[in-house]
């Protein structure tokens, strides 16, 4: 796995808020193809990192690299540019557009006409248009969603929503998939569809998916490989099965050990 | 999607034949021989306002920044254009000579845009800035600008100061100020109806996802904070050459709360519905004058009232309101 090039790159990344040291010295790594979790105890820094390779922050320290060229410091649109996507834990649609509208405006990133375009409406951006719709539907196809294309997206399930987030973010063309905490408020039904979805996309697009989340079932469940934070440092790295048996981990989600003399 | 640029060269079209029918000649006069000038009067203050209405729209209702300094940009179209066609009058028109007969509108239309443009590059200049804050702060923040604007008009003596500016030349036509009109309504309809566009709407639901969607909001935020300036530039220009006297207190902060009323009750976001609220308030205005003085109590009434029952606005999308309708049946 470490042998291919990796996509995603943090080398000694730390972020300091005010006298907090959030995050610091995070090393991390993830390649095209591989699916990560990123989990830790509640206040470990886990969205704390994620903010900062989606921009949200910059780093005090370290370096962010995506395939080959640093992010350190890019808005979070820039780094959108770059092909790194996201979905939110409370889910952030445009709740005044329709479904398709939604994925239309992720398409916005790869428009040839702008402003100017838009005013004239010309053959190009005539045709650009009836494109954009195309692809926004056909992505809306492939998880079941084209049926409530021109809904508006509030009307939709929860479980829908949550998809339509996903496919919102794919539209952007993305390389790297971020995933907020996806099971957050689901039942257990609905927790396995997530995981096939999520195993779903990441081999459909071929991408590069990092997974913050609560939910071990899902995390071990899908997961190939697991990083583990605790007060910003990360503790462990490895397969589920070395992370359920690291001694670390448990102490940090269970407490430690007393031993009575 | 052609037929709306048609559409709107027809209107165009449409508007200046009126205006040349009407007045029988380009000349400067809004009088008209068939329609009472009091009647005409309020036509064309409800096209100024429709102006107004629909570009603060793209400010309010699409991109969802609560501006409250339309009126100072209005003003500084006013100004702007006045100071082409009065204080430096004779100069600009002697510079037009060749144009003959036509150098009067040609500098009135000349004017009208350099005050559209000088308005943009005020709204860029208070924009960039004062973007990055939002809600409420945004608002004070516009306020604040529309009583610079008034304050700095007020002591500059070559504009007229509090006194104002007078001798502005009569040129705004029932044509011009629809065809201006029918422009705005023009573009901020098809930059809302494109996947560009969809940008603003984006960033007025949730600007944290648009941004992680790979959307500029500043970039959308400042874009629709300028032409939303500079049509209330052209607006400004308008009523200056439509009332031929100017003074800084007819751009107050009242003035911006009147095109306020008139996005919120037309219902934000929704272009035909603003333009119809723009008409409606104009008119009732007219209507009320005897009561002048509790205008202002009833506005904030009608607000107040508004926005506990019908927050999506009074009219909200008469278009889609014709389609639902259509679809019924």
């Amino acid at each position: 796995m470490s042998e291919s090039k990796s996509l995603l790159e943090l080398s000694g990344v730390g972020i300091r808020f005010g006298g907090l040291v959030a995050v610091s010295g995070f090393d991390f790594s993830i390649s095209t193809g591989e699916l990560v979790g990123l989990i830790g105890p509640n206040g470990a820094g886990k969205t704390t990192v994620f903010n900062i390779i989606t921009g949200v922050y910059a780093p005090s320290e370290g370096a962010v690299r995506f395939s080959g060229s640093s992010i350190n410091g890019l808005a979070p649109n820039k780094i959108t540019a770059f092909g790194i996507a996201r979905t939110f834990q409370n889910i952030r649609l445009f709740s005044s557009l329709s479904v398709v509208d939604n994925v239309r405006t992720a398409l916005n990133l790869h428009l040839q006409t702008g402003m100017f375009g838009a005013l004239w409406r010309g053959r190009k951006f005539r045709e650009e248009e009836h494109r954009v719709r195309i692809e926004a539907l056909e992505l809306l196809e492939i998880f079941g969603l084209a049926k409530m294309a021109d809904a508006p997206c509030r009307s939709l399930s929860y479980g829908d929503q949550r998809r339509l987030e996903i496919v919102r973010a794919l539209a952007t063309r993305p390389r790297l998939l971020l995933l907020d905490e996806p099971a957050a408020g689901m039942n257990p039904t609905e927790k396995v569809e997530l995981m096939k979805l999520i195993r779903f996309t990441q081999e459909r697009f071929g991408l590069a998916v990092l997974l913050v989340e609560h939910d071990m079932k899902v995390v071990m469940g899908i997961c190939q490989r697991i990083a583990v934070l605790e007060y910003g440092r990360k503790i462990a790295e490895g397969t589920p099965s070395e992370i359920q048996k690291n001694q670390r981990v448990i102490a940090a989600y269970l407490g430690e050990e007393v031993v009575d003399a | 999607m052609i037929r709306s640029k048609s559409v709107l060269f027809l209107m165009i079209l449409l508007s200046t034949v009126v205006s040349y029918v009407f007045t029988g000649h380009p000349e400067p006069s809004w009088p008209i021989a068939q329609i009472d000038d009091y009647v005409l009067n309020i036509i064309v203050l409800a096209g100024i306002n429709i102006t107004l209405a629909v570009s603060l729209n793209l400010v309010n209702g699409h991109t969802g920044q609560f501006s409250l300094g339309h009126a100072g940009f209005m003003a500084v179209g006013a100004y702007a254009s006045a100071w082409l066609t009065q204080v430096r009058g004779k100069e600009f028109l002697a510079a037009l000579h060749f144009c003959d007969a036509a150098a009067p509108v040609v500098a009135f239309l000349l004017a009208t845009i350099f005050g559209g443009f000088v308005a943009a590059i005020a709204g860029f200049a208070v924009g960039l800035p004062s973007l990055r804050l939002k809600g409420d702060y945004l608002a004070i923040v516009t306020l604040g600008f529309g009583e610079i604007i008034r304050v700095v008009i007020q002591n500059t003596d070559s504009l007229g100061g509090a006194r104002g500016l007078t001798g502005v030349p009569i040129r705004t036509t029932l044509g011009w100020t629809f065809a201006i009109a029918a422009c705005a309504i023009y573009v901020a309809a098809s930059l809302v109806k494109s996947t560009y566009g969809r940008g603003f709407l984006a960033v007025r639901d949730d600007e944290i996802a648009a941004e992680a969607m790979g959307i500029n909001a500043t970039k959308y935020k400042v874009t629709a904070f300028v032409v939303g300036a500079f049509f209330a530039g052209l607006a400004g220009a308008l009523y200056a050459h439509f009332i031929g006297y100017i003074t800084p207190e007819g751009f107050n902060f009242l003035k911006s709360v009147d095109v306020v009323v008139m996005v919120i009750l037309g219902g934000m976001g929704s272009t035909a519905g603003v333009s119809v609220a723009a008409v409606g308030l104009t008119v009732l205005n007219e209507l009320l004058r005897q009561a002048e003085q509790y205008r202002m109590i009833a506005f904030a009434l009608l607000l107040i009232v508004l926005m506990i029952l019908r927050p999506q606005g009074l009219i909200g999308d008469p278009v889609r309101w014709f389609k639902a309708r259509r679809a019924n049946r």
